[in-house]
């Protein structure tokens, strides 16, 4: 399981990749490898204001849907666009070329709730059993 | 209750198979990418352990007078070696289940049953059972694997001095599989060339190893429920208990290429009633919108809902999402344009020829 030390996760085991009062979101390796062959992205509209905790999209395996959700309050300034053609860069680069979403942080103190990569590796093993 | 273990489930773990409960038994989902064992079969070779599939004999005098009674389609056209599609019907002309049957002889008739049927089949024909024939479950006896994909003669044919390329398309033959003795037979449920083989449980294993050894240089994968599930969709071949079950006929489900009404059997007088009055079909449709199509989802005609997905996903060939659902008559056909809600929203999707898949080498 592949956990970048310079990014920081939720409990719904989401990436973000934190720049000032911007952020990138994206869901982890261990994500990936639970959901499957990502076989079709959906994300929201470019200026839509979501708060934490809301479905922002949906990512659809072979198997399985799954709801994200935003990790963060804020306002989407940017989608990846990529995913819509190659849903696949999900599995292939869930740090990468997988991205999903850009956001302008709308309340910075939830900034705290997140884990470090650390700890979001303590967390997945608990919860793996 | 416990799921049941196939005689390869520690095989499948070493595998890094995603082992989940279906129909009662413990099978691998899939073990890496379930798009690339899909893809492996269409353009290679992949093993599926099918050993969770039941197995009914029937045997005696009068075996093949009990099989032309409980089955829909014609087992005396079939010659001693050959295989056929078939079904169990209801009184009613429902499924009980959807078969292979195989014609050793006229006094001894093998059948692969879906595995969640396995026991209401076997009572089934039994309370049908009449004159000098026995009617039994083997399911513990055999194991089952299917090798399925262009390359899959290649491969087996390591293992057999059988000559594969003699078995025709729904043909089989006894014969040695790594040195044990198994019933071999030509056919599948993916669209590609391949084979299924019968063996004792206890030589599966070796021959499973034998086989990856084999199919190495060729990328040979093992493949899972999920890749069994993509392909089967797209050659449309309907799976018992999603697309048809004891609410539906072969004649609703496209299948009225396995009834023969040459011949008496059970159902055969309430299939006679519906012939010519078939008022659902179950139809292929694609989606026209993004978005993947799941098992149950509502599909609607200018917002009056007309149906529920039987069966729907996404087409790792097509590359989009796919599925089979039961439709007015009058809308079944090729063109039409409803809608299917996804999660809310209604997203079009349009009626298609079946099968989704066509291969420019086919099997049959």
């Amino acid at each position: 399981m592949n956990t970048p030390e310079e990014l920081q996760y939720t409990k719904k085991h989401e990436w973000l990749k934190i720049e000032g009062d911007s952020a990138t979101v994206g869901i982890t390796d261990f994500a990936q490898q639970e959901l499957g062959d990502v076989v079709y992205v959906e994300l929201p509209e470019v200026g839509q204001t979501l708060n934490e905790g809301e479905s922002f999209g949906s990512v659809e395996s072979v198997k399985a849907v799954s709801e994200i959700y935003m990790p963060l309050s804020g306002t989407v300034t940017e989608v990846n666009e990529v995913l819509s053609d190659s849903p696949e860069e999900m599995n292939n680069s869930p740090y990468g070329e997988g991205w999903m979403i850009r956001i302008k942080i709308a309340d910075s103190s939830q900034i705290s709730n997140l884990m470090t990569s650390k700890e979001y590796i303590t967390y997945v093993e608990k919860e793996a059993g | 209750m416990t799921s049941r273990k196939t005689p390869l489930n520690a095989e499948h773990k070493l595998r890094g198979g995603r082992m989940v409960e279906f129909a009662g038994w413990e099978l691998p989902v899939q073990y890496g990418s379930a798009v690339a064992e899909h893809h492996a079969v269409r353009e290679s070779v992949g093993v599926f352990d099918v050993s969770h599939m039941g197995q009914l004999e029937l045997i005696g005098p009068d075996a093949l007078a009990l099989a032309q009674k409980v089955t829909c389609n014609d087992v005396e056209r079939l010659s001693d070696g050959q295989a056929q599609y078939s079904a169990f019907l209801t009184a009613e002309g429902t499924f009980v289940d959807d078969i292979v049957l195989y014609r050793i002889n006229s006094e001894r008739i093998f059948i692969c049953v879906n595995a969640a049927t396995t026991e209401k089949d076997y009572q089934w024909v039994c309370s049908h059972q009449e004159g000098s024939v026995q009617v039994e479950n083997r399911s513990d006896s055999f194991a089952q694997l299917a090798i399925q994909g262009p390359r899959a003669e290649e491969v087996l044919q390591r293992l057999t001095d059988t000559d594969l390329g003699s078995i025709k398309f729904y043909w089989f033959t006894f014969g040695k599989v790594d040195g044990v003795e198994t019933l071999i037979s030509r056919t599948g449920y993916t669209g590609e060339k391949g084979f299924e083989i019968y063996l004792p449980p206890a030589a599966a294993e070796s021959v499973w190893q034998k086989l990856f050894d084999a199919g190495e240089e060729f990328g040979i994968m093992p493949a899972g429920l999920a890749a069994r599930n993509t392909l089967r969709l797209e050659m449309c071949y309907p799976l018992y208990g999603n697309d048809i079950d004891e609410t539906h006929t072969p004649l609703e489900a496209g299948l009225s290429w396995i009834v023969k009404f040459t011949k008496d059997f059970v159902g055969k007088d309430a299939l006679l009633q519906q012939k010519g009055h078939v008022e659902k079909k179950l139809a292929a449709f694609e989606m026209v919108d993004p978005g993947i199509v799941r098992d149950g989802f509502g599909a609607y005609s200018e917002g009056v809902p007309i149906a529920k997905v039987t069966s729907g996903g996404f087409s790792p060939s097509l590359r989009r999402s796919v599925g089979l659902l039961y439709v007015p008559s009058d809308m079944a056909n090729p063109g039409y344009s409803f809608e299917i809600e996804i999660r809310g929203s209604k997203r079009r999707a349009r009626i298609v020829k079946r099968p989704f898949y066509r291969k420019k080498d086919p099997e049959e």
